[in-house]
C-alpha cells in the first residue's frame, strides 16, 4: 500500500520538453511511471523520446491521455501560472518541482486553490515516489526498495539519506514524499500524517524538518493526540544564526521563532523519536521497531 | 536582498507613503547645504543618519540631532568612515559610508507598523504596535497580545475596514484616522508592487497635527522576484554585504558566510544545514553554508569550489553531495576543473551518492587529487574535523 501515488497514477509533465523536465521525464520512463504526456506550448503533436504525446495546452492532454497527476519543471516565471493550469484542469494531484518562484506569486496560487479538490506537493520539492510503482520527481530511483516505511520531509537530499537509510536496513517504503522549503506551499507535514495514518501499508514514518515556520510544531501537537504509530524525526538547521536565510526561502529564524531547539522539544514532547544526526535516521528508526 | 532607509523611504514616497523630506549628503559642504534647505522656515532640528544594512543605529551613535546646518556638518564628519556597532552588525560593526540627512518632525506617539508573510495563513500580514521605536521581537516575545494583525487577502487588497480595526485597536483617533489608513494603503501597493518581503516602519509617528508618518524605514525584497525588478536590483549596495556572499551572488550560489574553518559544498539546503549542524556535532566549526542548488552545471560547481578555496579562514573543504537532479559526474568534473585553476591546499572529504555515483567517484579517483573519502555524512563531517585539528 502506499499514498497519494501508485501503479494506477497517470503523469502528465508540465515542461517536458526544457532541460531539467526531459532529463526527469526519462528517469521516470525509465524507473516505470506511466508517464501518459507532457505539455510544452507550441510543441504540441511531436513525441518526448517517440512515445509520450506533447500537447500545447493542460487540459488538452488531461482529455486525451486521462492523465490523473501532473509534474511541473517549468521555470520561475512561469510556475504559478502552470499551477493555476493544473487547478484548473481539475487534476487530483499537482507535484510542482521548481525552485525560486516568488513568494506573492504563491499567496496567489494558494488564494486561487481555496475550495479546490487539488492537492499540491511543494514547489521547491523533489517530489513523491512509491517504490517499484510510480516516481514523480527528481529523486534517484535506485536508493528505493518497496517497504512500510512512511518518509516525508521538507528538503530533497534529506529525504533521500532517510530512504538510503532504511533501504541500507532492508526495509523500503511505503511512499516518500518532499513537501518543499518554500513559505508557502501545498501540503504540510499533518496533511502527510493524516495520510499515513490512514495507510495500512505504512508502519512507521520518518519526519525530516528544518527551521523556519511552525508546521512541525503542528505537525507534532497533531501526532501527540492522533497518531499511534512510531514516528522517527530530525531538525536540520540547529547551527543554523537567526535572521540568516538557510538556502530555502523557508528556512530562516525569524522573530525568534522557527528555531531547531523549538521544534526538537515540540517533537520530543509528542513521543517522537530524535535521530541525533541525519545519517542515524536508519539506525534510531531500527531500535524504534525492534523495541 | 537588503537597501538602505534612505533608497526605501525614496521607493514609498513614489506610492504615496508620507515620509519626512530628506537628502543623502556625500561630503560635510553638501551636510550643510542640504541642512539650511531642510531647516528652511525656522525648524529646530535636522537629523543626521548613518547608512548601513543594520538596525539599532540610533542607540550605537549613528543618528544624531543637529541644531544648526554647521552642527550638521561637523557631526557629517564624525560620523563618515566610523565603524557602527549595533545589536545586528557583530562586534566589527559595519563602516559608514553614506549619510542621510531628515528634516525632524514633531513627535506625539511613536507606533509600529510592518508588513511581511505570515506562513501559518499563507497571507501577507500587517503587524501594528503601540510600542513603537523598540525591538518588535521582544514585544512579541514578552506581549504577543499587544501586536495587531491583520492578514490581506492578494485579490481583494488591503480593506478600509482592516485599515480602521489597525488605528482604532492603536488608539488613533480623529485626523489620525484617515491619515492612518491612507499610510498603509500606500504601503501595501508598495509592498506588493515591489515583491517585498517585508516593509518595517519602526517607529511610524504620529505628530502633534494627527499626520501619520515613517519616521524610519525598512525594505527587504523576495530574491526569487528580482528577476521581474530589473530597477530594485539596481539598488543592491555590496559595500554592505558579506564579500563572499556578494561573489557567491554572482554565480546564483545559496551561500552563507559563518565564522569557522570548514568550507562546505552541499546540495539541497536541508542537507547543507545537516552538514553545517554535523561539523559542529563532531567539533568542529563549519565555515559556510553553500548549497549549490539542484540544476548546477560544471560551471556553477566550478564556481563554488573557488569560491571556497579562495576564503583565507577555509582550513579544509568538505563536500557532501546526495545527487537527485544534481548529478555526482558533475560535481567532480566542477572539482577537477576547479582543482586546475586554483591551488588545492587544504585537505578535501568527499562524500558523494545519488544519481550517477559511479561516474563520479571514478572522475574522482582518475583525477589524482589528494581527496580523503567519507562513506556518510557522519564519517565525512569526522573527517573534515581531524583534517583541521592539529
Amino acid at each position: 500500500m502506499s499514498i497519494l501515488v501508485n501503479r494506477d497514477t497517470r503523469v502528465v509533465c508540465q515542461g517536458i520538453t526544457g532541460s531539467a523536465g526531459s532529463f526527469h521525464s526519462r528517469q521516470m520512463l525509465a524507473y516505470g511511471t506511466s508517464l501518459v504526456a507532457g505539455v510544452t506550448p507550441g510543441k504540441g503533436g511531436t513525441r518526448f523520446e517517440d512515445k509520450v504525446p506533447v500537447f500545447d495546452t493542460l487540459s488538452q492532454a488531461v482529455r486525451e491521455t486521462r492523465a490523473n497527476a501532473s509534474v511541473i519543471f517549468v521555470p520561475p516565471p512561469f510556475a504559478a501560472d502552470a499551477i493555476l493550469e493544473a487547478v484548473a484542469a481539475e487534476l487530483p494531484l499537482v507535484i510542482c518541482i521548481t525552485e525560486g518562484i516568488p513568494i506573492n506569486d504563491m499567496v496567489r496560487v494558494k488564494r486561487a486553490m481555496t475550495g479546490s479538490a487539488t492537492r499540491l506537493i511543494g514547489p521547491n520539492c523533489p517530489g513523491i515516489i512509491t517504490p517499484g510503482e510510480c516516481k514523480i520527481g527528481i529523486m534517484p530511483g535506485h536508493i528505493h526498495k518497496p517497504g512500510r516505511i512512511g518518509i516525508v520531509s521538507r528538503s530533497g537530499p534529506l529525504t533521500y539519506e532517510a530512504v538510503h537509510q532504511v533501504t541500507q536496513l532492508g526495509l523500503g517504503q511505503s511512499t516518500a514524499i518532499g513537501i518543499g522549503g518554500d513559505p508557502v506551499h501545498g501540503l504540510n507535514f499533518v496533511d502527510c500524517m493524516k495520510l499515513f495514518a490512514a495507510d495500512p501499508g505504512t508502519d512507521a514514518v520518518i519526519l525530516i524538518g528544518e527551521i523556519g515556520g511552525g508546521e512541525e510544531e503542528d505537525a507534532a501537537a497533531w501526532i501527540a493526540t492522533n497518531y499511534r504509530k512510531p514516528v522517527v524525526g530530525f531538525i536540520a538547521g540547529a547551527t543554523a544564526p537567526p535572521g540568516k536565510r538557510m538556502g530555502h526561502a523557508g528556512a530562516i529564524i525569524s522573530g525568534g521563532k522557527g528555531s531547531a531547539a523549538d521544534k526538537f522539544g515540540a517533537l520530543r514532547k509528542a513521543g517522537v523519536h530524535i535521530a541525533s544526526g541525519p545519517h542515524e535516521l536508519g539506525t534510531t528508526l531500527r531500535s524504534v521497531l525492534k523495541a | 536582498m537588503k537597501i538602505h532607509e534612505y533608497q526605501a523611504k525614496e521607493i514609498l514616497r513614489g506610492f504615496g507613503v508620507a515620509v519626512p523630506k530628506g537628502k543623502l549628503v556625500a561630503s560635510a559642504e553638501e551636510a550643510v547645504a542640504a541642512a539650511r534647505e531642510l531647516m528652511a522656515g525656522g525648524k529646530p532640528i535636522v537629523v543626521v543618519k548613518a547608512q548601513i544594512h543594520a538596525g539599532g543605529r540610533g542607540k550605537g551613535g549613528g543618528v544624531k540631532l543637529a541644531r544648526s546646518p554647521e552642527e550638521a556638518g561637523e557631526i557629517f564628519k564624525k560620523m563618515i568612515g566610523m565603524q557602527l556597532v549595533t545589536h545586528q552588525t557583530g562586534p566589527a560593526g559595519q563602516k559608514v559610508r553614506k549619510i542621510y540627512l531628515e528634516e525632524g518632525c514633531d513627535i506625539a506617539r511613536e507606533l509600529y507598523l510592518g508588513i511581511t508573510l505570515d506562513r501559518g495563513t499563507g497571507r501577507n500580514t500587517f503587524m501594528a504596535s503601540a510600542e513603537g521605536g523598540v525591538e518588535i521581537e521582544e514585544v512579541a516575545a514578552k506581549h504577543p497580545e499587544k501586536i495587531l494583525r491583520e492578514g490581506v487577502d492578494p485579490v481583494v487588497g488591503l480593506s478600509g475596514f482592516q485599515s480602521r480595526d489597525l488605528a482604532f485597536g492603536l488608539g488613533l483617533s480623529g485626523a489620525a484616522v484617515a491619515s492612518f489608513g491612507k499610510f498603509a494603503a500606500a504601503m501595501y501597493q508598495a509592498y506588493d508592487a515591489t515583491d517585498a518581503s517585508i516593509v518595517e516602519i519602526n517607529p511610524l509617528v504620529v505628530t502633534r497635527q494627527g499626520e501619520v508618518i515613517a519616521l524610519d524605514a525598512k525594505i527587504n525584497f523576495d530574491d526569487n522576484a528580482l528577476f521581474r525588478h530589473k530597477d530594485l536590483s539596481a539598488l543592491r549596495d555590496a559595500d554592505e554585504e558579506d564579500p563572499r556572499e556578494a561573489q557567491a551572488k554572482e554565480h546564483d550560489l545559496s551561500y552563507v558566510g559563518l565564522e569557522g574553518n570548514i568550507g562546505c559544498m552541499v546540495n539541497g539546503a536541508g542537507l547543507a544545514m545537516s552538514t553545517m549542524d554535523m561539523i559542529k556535532l563532531a567539533g568542529g566549526q563549519p565555515a559556510n553554508f553553500l548549497d549549490v542548488g539542484g540544476g548546477a552545471d560544471e560551471a556553477k560547481v566550478t564556481a563554488a569550489f573557488k569560491l571556497l578555496l579562495a576564503d583565507p579562514q577555509v582550513k579544509a573543504v568538505l563536500v557532501n553531495i546526495f545527487g537527485g537532479i544534481m548529478k555526482c559526474d558533475v560535481i567532480a568534473a566542477g572539482i577537477i576543473a576547479a582543482a586546475k585553476q586554483v591551488k588545492l591546499d587544504v585537505p578535501l572529504v568527499v562524500r558523494l551518492e545519488g544519481t550517477n555515483v559511479k561516474e563520479g567517484k571514478a572522475l574522482l579517483a582518475s583525477s589524482g587529487l589528494p581527496i580523503i573519502n567519507a562513506d556518510d555524512l557522519g564519517d565525512a563531517a569526522r573527517k573534515a574535523v581531524a583534517a583541521v585539528t592539529p
